[in-house]
């Protein structure tokens, strides 16, 4: 997409996964651009609502699903207020997509970690989807999720399923737990001890609140993950996705064109820092 | 230090006006010096004539205040406050537009942006230089910006020596003046009886070509190099000659943040006088039959609340992460992003800050070349 102006897309599907969580499924309306859509697990479009704005949405669906793109949006502010009032058959704008995904293929035939905090588990969700269609390039997969209420907690059935698995480890903690909790109640870090994997051959990815993220990496690099296979997906205010505008700006990268998936190497200094 | 090379022509003063009515007859709109809310700000001209002459400003931190140049000379004037930003990256304009059919169907257009023919008369080095840099950033990469890029081929720019540098000017320092060196298409220097001029370009070429000018005599080329060398020697800020990068990179914590952070109004005076600050908004402005919007994008500042905005926090809440930011940006992570440093010595953001805050003696602090006061 060459232009910078949005194309329309078409709600095919709505579905509520929470009091505030819900998900999108779109087509975009012209079906030869809905055919040559091409996407990576990892990067964003951006979802316009006529009138109010735009926000950057991960895209959470499987690469290769030609039905749909799927977006899974909290409803936090104006725009996706807006958007969670869409119903199916709704009109919006869509513009991507954008951005640096996963580097999946890099990661076949090692065992992979997943660590996600809060709504981070959206765009990691695609690479479970990624890596389960997949599941004979890969080793072991351990999913290790965080979130903060227990009721938080979105695709709690698909987390038991992934759960019974083989090589397939599901590792599930929230800061306030509940009755119906059964898993951990604290920090989803504590949880890394447990993960089963081999370092020497592992690749990780992790998503979520900068500070868990930067406890996840001490802790899987004291395991003797190497530095070079540890990736995470960065969050900034972005406004043109296209590396214009500057609010997203993380010292010399623009997260939205350099990102948002980063190697731990290209951020690690300057996550040490408040404000960048 | 760049200099008028042996074959620049020279253009006596009666004939500037010459040189305007040429670019008049070839429709460009003609844009040069003129005051206004007491400030020397680039406008139309009226007429090939109507280039004013006298027009001085003293510059000092916090301070622009309109003088008389007792030599009356043309551009005996230090930078104002804008120059060619805001013709190539407007300060507001609309991008995309979105209307809904009687269907209900969403139908989006590109808004086309006025492209006139523009020719900036006065332009300044450090100017030229601040060009390069939004160049680099709006039209690099497989998606050129096509607002910007479309007026930036349109535009013509008649440079100028600086003989009268600002107090606030560091051009030389940062290496990009205060001779234009490159990137215009006439550049002159101006002498007591007219300017040395050269071209910078073929258009630059061709137009000269036109005014039949008599070479300048060795002794006029030696007047304008010499005249750059004494305003280059006459400025007396300075940012370190080196690469600062590593050096700010290492002093994220130093606590010269907090204590600018105390004089800092986080006003964004400073932004939006930057030549090279690139920083926009973009948002959405609905018609009132609810019907249509139009995608817009206005200048935006790091020192502003929504800058660090995300979802339930700020990035940047307080101004010392912002004011770190801005200067962070400027002078160690511009290297990353375009090879250099993102200052090029106009001083503009000393003289506009209402805090008198001045950048070369915070940067000196930063790095380790004078005590903090």
């Amino acid at each position: 997409m060459t232009a910078r102006q949005p194309l329309e897309a078409i709600v095919a599907k709505r579905t509520q996964e929470s009091p505030t969580i819900f998900t999108l499924q779109l087509r975009l309306r012209d079906a030869a651009a809905q055919a040559a859509y091409r996407f990576a697990s990892g990067q964003f479009n951006m979802l316009y609502l006529p009138g109010v704005g735009e926000v950057p949405i991960s895209i959470m669906s499987d690469p290769q699903e030609r039905d749909g793109i799927g977006h899974t949006i909290r409803a936090l502010g104006r725009v996706t207020r807006g958007l969670a009032a869409l119903r199916p058959g709704d009109s919006l704008g869509l513009r991507g997509p954008y951005g640096r995904g996963w580097p999946l293929q890099e990661m076949e035939g090692r065992d992979v970690v997943l660590v996600t905090g809060g709504l981070g588990c959206a765009p990691v969700v695609s690479v479970i989807h990624y890596l389960l269609r997949r599941r004979e390039r890969y080793g072991k997969l351990v999913v290790i999720q965080g979130v903060k209420h227990a009721e938080d907690l979105i695709w709690r059935e698909q987390y038991d399923r992934w759960a019974t698995l083989p090589d397939t480890q599901v590792l599930l903690a929230a800061s306030q737990g509940g009755a119906l909790w059964p898993w951990h109640v604290g920090r989803v870090t504590d949880l890394l001890e447990q993960a089963r994997f081999d370092p020497g051959r592992a690749a990780a990815m992790m998503c979520g609140p900068e500070g868990m993220m930067r406890t996840a990496a001490e802790k899987l690099l004291a395991r003797g993950l190497p530095e070079s296979r540890l990736h995470l997906s960065m969050e900034r205010n972005m406004q043109c996705a296209v590396g214009r505008c500057g609010h997203c700006q993380f010292g010399g990268a623009f997260v939205c064109r350099d990102g948002p998936v980063f190697d731990w190497g290209q951020v690690k200094s300057l996550l040490e820092h408040r404000g960048f | 230090m760049p200099a008028p090379p042996e074959d620049a022509g020279f253009l006596p003063l009666a004939q500037l006006s010459m040189l305007v009515a040429r670019l008049m007859e070839q429709d460009y709109r003609c844009l040069g010096p003129a005051v206004e809310n007491g400030a020397i700000v680039m406008r139309e001209l009226a007429a090939p004539d109507a280039l004013p002459r006298g027009l001085q400003a003293g510059q000092a931190p916090g301070r622009y205040r309109l003088q008389q140049d007792p030599q009356q000379r043309y551009f005996a004037w230090a930078n104002g406050p804008q120059a060619i930003k805001p013709h190539l990256f407007a300060p507001r304009e609309s991008l995309w537009r979105a209307q809904r059919d009687e269907q209900g169907r969403l139908h989006f257009m590109a808004v086309a942006p006025p492209a006139p023919m523009l020719a900036l008369i006065g332009v300044r080095a450090c100017d030229l230089a601040a060009l390069a840099l939004q160049d680099a950033h709006f039209l690099q990469g497989d998606q050129p910006d096509t607002h910007y890029a479309q007026r930036r081929e349109q535009l013509f720019l008649v440079a100028v020596q600086c003989a009268e540098p600002a107090s606030t000017c560091f051009c030389a320092s940062t290496g990009d003046g205060p001779t234009p060196a490159a990137g215009y298409d006439i550049a002159l220097a101006e002498l007591t009886d007219g300017f040395v001029a050269t071209a910078g370009s073929r258009k630059g070429a061709a137009l000269l070509n036109t005014l039949n000018l008599p070479p300048a005599s060795p002794r006029q080329i030696a007047a304008a190099r010499q005249q750059g060398q004494a305003a280059a020697a006459s400025q007396t800020r300075s940012l370190p000659g080196r690469t600062l990068r590593d050096v700010l990179m290492s002093r994220l914590e130093h606590p010269q943040w907090d204590e600018v952070a105390t004089r800092c109004l986080a006003c964004g005076n400073c932004t939006a006088v930057c030549p090279t600050c690139f920083c926009h908004a973009e948002m959405d402005e609905p018609a009132l039959n609810g019907q249509a919007s139009e995608h817009v994008r206005i200048w935006d500042s790091c020192f502003g609340e929504s800058h660090g905005h995300l979802h339930g926090f700020n990035v940047r809440p307080d101004i010392r992460s912002r004011y770190r930011q801005w200067l962070i940006h400027k002078l160690a992570t511009w290297h990353d992003q375009y090879g250099r440093s993102g200052c090029v010595g106009c001083g503009r953001c000393i003289a506009w800050c209402p805090a008198e805050i001045d950048l070369t003696a915070e940067a000196a602090v930063l790095a380790g070349d004078r005590e903090r006061p």
